[in-house]
């Protein structure tokens, strides 16, 4: 029995607190999987072309009077054609290792509108075009739909905002590290007694409650997860302090340390139309950041994890007249993790003379994002590759294994 | 059915409240919108241009501190930074205290959710600290004098607010072939362009192309703003020729003018789909996350037919029995719902003004965030969701339930007696369940806090 379930159950009984139900733990079946994979879903639009940058395409200067590449932008080379930007210099270890990888010329089937909104739904439904006014389901729910026995702790979205990614009919839990939930026994029955006609706040407060019984008792481990981080600090080095996302990056280490195997989370600030040299920093250290805090919070499990950072479209080609970039298609994503073949620029290259663009103006996209989450998910878990052709990604034909994983 | 009183103040309000009596009707509801606005003046938020501390005061200073780098000079600076930064964050909690406050006292709540929703519909976000306080003054200027005027009025007004030029890059566009695009190298910035198709008019399924946002967003050019001369139109970096926008042609003749941008703008907000949009958008936002086709069909005839008056369409709304007949299914958004908190708990102009920056930050501004909802945050452009399950999900829910009960602690033994409060704040048709709980919790405080978490009081 699923913990949800278990839990709308008791809530439909009305429980006495005496018995207690919702405090004491659930047996847990062992999770379906030992992999771990961490989404992490980049909104705003990253512009691939200067993260991860063609700089031995000639064509590339010329379109980006101010925003340099390879040595004159001080990146990084990683195979004398692409360097990567130095915002994300302090992962350069993990490229030599193996460890950070990216595919280069990709995007979802989202196409001309480029919208922010519209693109991130797409990305997080994974369809070929949004049915309706809501997509009410997220690829990540349809794959954990395939896989009999996952629980709700098989998966978090971390953070405040909800993510489509993970909603849906199969189990999935939601929270923020941000959020503090202490009841009295009393509290919590009377509140059970006042959401139980109300399916959206019994389930949501159920969760919440089964979750906060959850972390108290995995106090322990959280204090052996710190342990380990303040042991590992060598590697914390160019982590700077503070800021909510190395909290979800911790969050999430520690779930995924226990019985959790997908975290899903957001990194904002990709948007850049303006000054972007100056205002890409912030989120690329913030992505850095998070790489380097899951790294380190899950230790060992490392060699088992798999990242995939995407995003919901490219920017222009060109830069725009004002120093920034402006909403495009194809673009990069990101691998990171021990388990990943690293070292690697996956990508079939369209080249970048006006004629070779998309629609004159933006990097032209030669294969869909969704072909290499596909690929991650049969390597780690073992989905079929027709469950992931019609059910997780509609309409997706996943071609040749890219190889992005041991 | 038709009109009623309570959900009249839920669904369209700003709650039920033991001492403010709803409204009688629905002409009584737009009487009062388009009678005087007394809360403007109970809680005054200065408009852009006296707002202090102002834009070109926190420019000067942070110029001398640059200036002073090196010079003994340099901490004096440094000090005065400091204090207009702090003027700035106490100015901020100060809005929030006093939006709060007119929706906690008000008789004509409808005229405050409005506020909201069309501060949402052009949401602008400071992208500084330093400019955080400016954002309620935007809204004061552009929102809330034109909630009742042409839709075509409030567009022009807030997407020509130099807090919307500056929020989405329209200060840094400029026509590539005009003369400061040839002299400086500089081009074009799309982003004003699509937000003002995609979010603010024709939505995103709106019939444009990116032709229309390229042409739109060379037509934007010459709208500038700077903190040392203010807003003005600069010929000099307005694209030379005309520009075709949705089948239309503007400008060309003689020298660019921001007339040719208010037609634009004109023509945009009375196009079809424009009217299809809102409709769909006030609907969804009042009455429910999916609401009656034949309402949204009826509310669109009628901003078509008096070419957007926004009065009208709302007057369509309340008129419509399908807007009353539905269950409360909405969830109230974090901000409307600790002002719905407030407003049961029977709290006073008076006692609002006298909450400290401390605790505005502390109790209010924390909490909004824990719940989802960071005032004046969202993630983008197109403002906060609508949608019910977006908010109620396990840390939204903790979050509210937390908040509920340490409000109530808080008030100690001047928290009301749950017995009654229960119906202060739910009205007469208090559910059986919210009742019992409120009898048999131990703790006053705690008793409060269930009735404040109940969905019965969430759901508008």
């Amino acid at each position: 029995m699923d913990r949800r379930d278990f839990m709308l159950r008791s809530l439909a009984l009305g429980c006495s607190a005496a018995a207690s139900p919702l405090v004491t733990p659930v047996a847990l079946a062992s999770a379906p999987w030992d992999n771990r994979l961490v989404v992490l879903i980049l909104r705003g639009g990253m512009d691939g072309l200067d993260v991860v940058q063609p700089y031995g395409d000639r064509d590339m200067s010329g379109l980006r009077p101010n925003l340099k590449v390879g040595e004159a932008g001080h990146a990084h080379d990683l195979d004398g054609f692409f360097s990567l930007h130095n915002g994300l210099g302090s992962l350069m270890p993990l490229w030599t290792k193996g460890e950070l990888g990216f595919a280069h010329a990709v995007s979802t089937p989202y196409r001309d509108k480029r919208s922010h909104f519209d693109g991130q739904d797409l990305l997080e439904a994974g369809t070929v075009s949004l049915g309706g006014t809501t997509q009410n389901d997220g690829w990540l729910n349809r794959m954990l739909g395939r896989v009999p026995g996952v629980q709700a702790e098989t998966t978090y979205a971390i953070g405040i905002e909800q993510m489509l990614l993970t909603k849906g009919r199969a189990p999935a839990s939601s929270w923020s590290p941000e959020v503090s939930f202490e009841l009295s026994a009393q509290a919590q029955r009377l509140l059970e007694l006042v959401y139980h006609d109300d399916p959206l706040y019994r389930a949501a407060a159920a969760e919440a409650i089964a979750i906060a019984s959850d972390l108290e008792m995995s106090q322990d481990l959280d204090a052996e997860t710190a342990d380990m981080m303040s042991s590992n600090a060598e590697m914390m080095q160019p982590v700077g302090k503070g800021g909510s996302h190395r909290k979800l990056a911790e969050f999430a280490a520690s779930r995924l340390r226990g019985h959790t195997r997908i975290a899903a989370f957001s990194i904002g600030g990709w948007d850049t139309h303006q000054t972007q040299s100056r205002f890409i920093e912030r989120p690329l250290k913030t992505l850095s950041d998070t790489i380097l805090t899951l790294r380190a919070g899950l230790g060992d499990v490392w060699g088992k994890t798999a990242v995939i950072a995407m995003t919901e479209f490219g920017r222009t080609a060109r830069e725009n007249g004002s120093k920034g970039t402006d909403h495009g298609t194809g673009g990069a994503m990101v691998f990171a993790g021990g388990a990943i073949r690293g070292g690697q620029v996956i990508s079939e290259w369209p080249g970048l003379k006006e004629s070779e663009l998309y629609a004159g103006r933006d990097l032209m996209p030669t294969r869909d994002v969704r072909a290499h989450a596909a690929w991650m998910m049969r390597g780690l878990f073992g989905i079929s590759n027709s469950d992931l052709e019609r059910v997780v990604f509609p309409d997706l034909e996943m071609g040749n294994d890219p190889k992005i994983l041991l | 059915m038709n009109f009623d009183p309570l959900v009249a103040e839920k669904r369209f309000g700003t709650g039920l409240s033991p001492h403010i009596v709803p409204p009688k009707s629905v002409d009584h509801m737009l009487e009062m919108l388009a009678g005087d606005d007394g809360m403007a003046r109970r809680f005054v938020i200065p408009s852009f241009d006296k707002m202090r501390p102002q834009p070109l005061k926190i420019a000067q200073l942070g110029r001398e501190k640059r200036k002073a780098r090196g010079t003994d000079k340099f901490e004096s600076a440094s000090d005065a930074v400091r204090n207009i930064n702090r003027d700035i964050r106490n100015r901020r909690l100060e809005n929030l205290k006093f939006t709060m406050g007119r929706g906690i006292v008000t008789q004509d709540g409808f005229r405050e959710r409005l506020t909201q929703f069309w501060s949402d519909h052009f949401t602008t976000i400071a992208k500084a600290g330093q400019f955080s306080h400016l954002i309620s003054s935007a809204i004061e200027d552009t929102i809330r004098p034109n909630l009742t005027g042409k839709f075509s009025t409030m567009l022009r007004a807030a997407v020509l607010h130099p807090v919307m030029l500056g929020y989405l890059d329209q200060i840094s566009s400029v026509g590539p072939n005009s003369e400061l695009g040839k002299r400086k190298n500089n081009g074009l910035n799309e982003n004003l362009a699509r937000e003002i198709l995609e979010l603010h008019s024709l939505g995103v399924g709106g019939g444009y192309t990116q032709t229309d946002v390229r042409q739109f967003a060379e037509l934007l050019t010459g709208l500038r703003y700077t903190v040392w001369r203010g807003f003005r139109f600069d010929e000099r970096a307005a694209e030379p020729g005309a520009e075709v926008v949705l089948g239309k042609s503007y400008g060309g003749e003689g020298p660019a003018s921001i007339s040719d941008i208010y037609d634009a703008l004109d023509d945009i907000a009375a196009h079809p789909d424009t009217a299809r949009y809102i409709a769909q958008k006030l609907a969804v936002h009042f009455v429910s996350d999916t609401p009656n086709p034949d309402l949204v069909a009826a509310m669109a005839v009628r901003f078509q037919k008096t070419d957007g008056d926004l009065m009208a369409v709302y007057e369509m709304m309340l008129a419509h029995p399908a807007a009353w007949g539905v269950p409360l299914s909405k969830a109230r958004q974090p901000f409307d719902f600790m002002v719905a908190a407030f407003r049961a708990l029977g709290v006073t102009e008076k006692d609002v003004k006298s909450y400290s920056s401390r605790r505005m930050l502390r109790n209010i501004s924390r909490p909004l965030r824990a719940m989802g909802q960071s005032w004046q945050l969202p993630t983008g452009p197109d403002g906060w969701p609508e949608q019910a399950d977006h908010w109620i999900t396990p840390q939204g829910i903790a979050a509210r339930i937390q908040w509920s009960i340490g409000l109530a602690q808080e008030m100690g033994g001047a928290a009301p007696d749950p017995r009654q409060f229960v119906f202060d704040a739910l009205g007469p048709n208090a559910a059986p369940e919210v009742q019992f709980a409120a009898a048999s919790a131990e703790i006053k405080q705690e008793a409060i806090g269930i009735i404040l978490s109940s969905p019965q009081f969430q759901r508008r």
